[in-house]
């Protein structure tokens, strides 16, 4: 199949249609901004719905509503905006509902700039919203993976009930590359717990509110039950020369493309550097850091934050961690990565940051 | 009068409540009684009750779907009018209802309803007007009276602190796309008779897909209002009332928007949208190149990010990998724009190029920002024809061609771009130029700029066999 060169942020949306999405609901902001375009376009043309709502609060809810009624529903913002779609999130993830959301961050606290971050790591993976919730929380870094990512998340947003996070970053969002698009459409069968408007369907509830504490609390329960099963069915992640590594990156997103320009010029240098790069952030493939934590020497986690996913890799590693952390909308060259590992690497260091 | 039997809209016994419950959650004398009652015997009268999906909201009517035997959905404080906006646009033949108290509507959810009403939603938005906030334990709602003590103006309502009553429907009827409202009230019998045909009519909009329809009721709420359930239906009367006249605002018999269906796509039709554009025949490369890390910088309009994509296309044609990204951040300063584009045989790690092997500069700023940036023996294309500096480096290959000139001459100052990309292919061999050739009218939808641009790539290869072809083999010999 051939290859087209298309932009993450539109390879998204490509993928998304193929993938079965039926609704988007969103509001503009940057760098998102070409996710609502490419939706407009295609998601109008193809006889889909595409609707620009007045703020992410209601588009969020307009998802809720789409996805009652059994639709395949997805949004895309930037942090900003998904700070203010965490109360609906929050009631998607209460209620059950299947929803697509995708995050190209941005730098921040408050309005920040424009440029990329990795700073929304907490508020995506760990919930974001109020209550004890999870969202599956994919980690593309490429358009191909923009695009296959979004084609895969209405399945297992159907499959678990969950709102799946496609957690992207400036730098994926704006970066063209040869995608190979799916070729076969994927759909979704009829939900028995959805809302169709007939008499099968009448009796369905869709809600968030359990008054009884006992029921509420047994409602707790298995929502944690399914998140553990997340853990054992889903964990996906790719590692590059970590055979016989002895220093170990672990990065998502751009920073995992830095991380593994990084490591071949180390291995020039016949340094014995390798990547593990998490290909879900939730559920996390701790078990497999773990692993490598024994057998390597030094972990570097290269991250643009104050380091919210070194966090989890050291609750993994049951160890501190070498932070490479940017931040503001600083990304680093491939010589300033190289330059910190060269140093860790002489001083053999294991914590920084 | 309402006629007392129980209409089948309700379930028999609210289980969801518990098992065997038969009473409601409301407290004696409240309106939403009134207008649950209302609201079922309608649609048991239009037959819809299968078809009809009711959004209950938050506050008192909480739970509203422990009554209805209807789809329902809970929604999130003020934002029933955009759970139901997406209801309504995922199932055609939904009656999607809205039912929503003042705080829910007027308060947290004045952006969603107006902006639903403004869309020309297809739903009934029943509003319940009781002047405060009954669940929440008595508060100000902003609909409350001038005057009015609750929890939270336990000296009444003052306008010069919490401002003026709000009245939607008037604030509703200012918008175009609404076909039905209507301010009724629930006081006593017949205005609670004239109030169930405003629900049929918003209900019956529905069924005719009219569009947006909106029913105020105005309700007693005895318990926080402090007053007996007949002191209230009084109260209701004589004092709200008059600052919310009961009248038809709206009854439009045509839509201002006429529904139409979307014409959906076959699966095939959709494979076929997002399918590769034609193909062309480029025997796929089995070159090794040097991984190529290109900078392309200018001014605005020069086209040098559509040269990168472009570029970026002849590459993946010829079945290398590619990247391309656009000018960020600091690197915006000077005037120039520009975008980094990689070439390789390999997997590409990070797309952004900090330490080009190529520059091509096609003004002077974007040589003075990048020139310190690439690495040595890089290859330095400068645009002559606006750069008039020569480098100050000594360890790369500069080329000075008049890339503007040349594209000039051939009748388009915007090919400049292609001239320049032309003779970076010519010079580092990385793309072809029969690939060049081939992508061109893939890339330009315009017949007559197709053909400039060719012309284009005419004149650079001419100028390179002319103008440098050997002096770049001398100097490569040296």
């Amino acid at each position: 199949m051939a290859k087209q060169l298309i932009k993450g942020n539109e390879a998204v949306v490509y993928g998304a249609l193929l993938g079965g999405a039926t609704h988007f609901f969103g509001y503009p902001i940057t760098p998102a901004s070409e996710i609502a375009h490419a939706a407009a376009e295609y998601f109008v043309s193809t006889g889909r719905c595409f609707l620009q709502a007045e703020d992410e609060v209601n588009a969020i809810n307009m998802l809720y509503g789409a996805a009652s009624a059994g639709g395949r529903v997805m949004t895309a913002s930037s942090g900003p905006g998904i700070a203010l779609m965490s109360e609906g999130l929050s009631y998607l993830a209460g209620a059950e509902l299947p929803a697509v959301v995708v995050d190209v961050q941005r730098a921040g606290p408050g309005l920040g700039n424009i440029w990329p971050e990795q700073s929304d790591y907490n508020m995506v993976v760990k919930g974001g919203g109020h209550g004890n919730y999870r969202n599956i929380v994919l980690a593309p870094f490429s358009a191909q993976e923009m695009c296959d990512f979004a084609y895969r998340a209405f399945d297992l947003a159907d499959r678990y009930r969950m709102t799946v996070f496609i957690l992207a970053d400036a730098y994926i969002g704006q970066i063209m590359e040869a995608v190979e698009v799916p070729t076969k459409v994927l759909h979704s069968p009829r939900k028995e717990w959805a809302l169709y408007a007939d008499r099968e369907s009448r009796h369905n509830l869709i809600t968030s509110i359990l008054m009884n504490t006992e029921l509420l609390y047994h409602h707790n329960k298995k929502l944690q039950e399914k998140y553990a099963r997340l853990e054992q069915e889903l964990v996906e992640w790719e590692e590059y020369e970590t055979e016989d590594a002895e220093f170990l990156f672990v990065a998502y997103g751009i920073s995992a493309r830095i991380s593994l320009s990084v490591v071949r010029e180390l291995r020039r240098l016949n340094l014995k550097a390798g990547l593990l790069r998490p290909k879900t952030l939730y559920p996390f493939p701790g078990a497999r850091i773990a692993a490598l934590s024994r057998q390597v020497r030094q972990i570097a986690v290269v991250e643009l934050s104050n380091g919210q996913m070194a966090a989890d890799v050291e609750l993994a590693a049951k160890r501190p961690v070498l932070k490479y952390n940017w931040m503001g909308g600083k990304v680093p060259s491939i010589q300033e990565v190289l330059e910190l590992a060269k140093q860790d690497l002489k001083q053999n260091t294991t914590v920084r940051g | 009068m309402v006629k007392h039997a129980k209409p089948k809209t309700f379930y028999e016994t609210f289980e969801r409540r518990g098992p065997g419950e038969k009473n409601t959650t409301y407290c004696p004398g409240c309106g939403h009684g009134n207008a649950h009652k209302l609201i079922a015997e309608v649609i048991a009268e239009l037959g819809i009750q299968d078809r009809v999906i009711f959004c209950s909201p938050v506050g008192c009517s909480v739970f509203a779907y422990y009554y209805f035997d209807t789809g329902n959905v809970q929604c999130s404080h003020g934002r029933a009018p955009a759970v139901a906006t997406g209801l309504s646009r995922a199932r055609d033949n939904a009656i999607v209802i809205s039912y929503q108290g003042d705080g829910d509507l007027a308060g947290i959810g004045m952006g969603a309803i107006m902006h639903a009403a403004n869309r020309g939603e297809h739903m009934a938005v029943f509003f319940i007007n009781n002047a405060i906030y009954g669940m929440t334990g008595g508060q100000m709602a902003p609909t409350t009276l001038v005057g009015q003590k609750t929890t939270t103006t336990p000296f009444g309502r003052t306008p010069g602190r919490e401002g003026f009553p709000i009245r939607m429907c008037e604030l509703i009827n200012e918008l175009q796309a609404p076909v039905y409202i209507e301010r009724v009230s629930l006081g006593d019998a017949a205005r609670i008779m004239r109030a169930k045909r405003a629900v049929k009519q918003a209900l019956l909009n529905q069924v005719h897909k009219k569009g947006f329809s909106f029913v105020e009721l105005l309700s007693p709420c005895p318990i926080n209002w402090k007053m007996t359930p007949i002191e209230a239906r009084k109260w209701l009367i004589d004092t709200m009332e008059p600052l919310f006249p009961v009248k038809v605002f709206r009854n439009i018999e045509e839509p201002p928007v006429k529904y139409e269906p979307p014409k959906i796509l076959s699966d095939a039709e959709l494979v076929d949208l997002f399918a590769a554009t034609t193909e062309i025949e480029i025997p796929v490369s089995v070159r090794e190149v040097e991984d190529q890390y290109i900078k392309i910088a200018g001014f605005g309009g020069q086209g040098v990010m559509s040269a990168g994509v472009f570029l970026a296309n002849c590459a993946i044609k010829e079945g290398f990998n590619a990247t391309w990204l656009p000018s960020y951040g600091p690197e915006m300063r000077g005037g120039t724009a520009n975008a980094s584009v990689i070439i390789s045989n390999n997997q590409i790690g990070t797309p952004l190029v900090s330490s080009p092997n190529v520059l091509i500069a096609m003004n002077a700023p974007s040589l003075d920002t990048f020139e310190d940036t690439i690495v040595p023996g890089g290859l330095v294309i400068v645009n002559s024809s606006l750069v008039s500096r020569k480098l100050r480096r000594e360890d790369v290959q500069a080329i000075y061609a008049p890339v503007t000139e040349i594209a000039k001459d051939v009748g388009l100052i915007a090919a400049a771009s292609v001239v320049a990309l032309t003779l970076y292919a010519c010079i580092s061999g990385a793309v072809q130029i029969e690939t060049i050739q081939k992508v061109i009218p893939l890339s330009l939808k315009k017949k007559a700029l197709v053909e400039v641009n060719l012309k284009a790539v005419e004149a650079a290869v001419e100028y390179y066999q002319k103008n440098l072809k050997e002096a770049l083999v001398f100097s490569n010999m040296q």
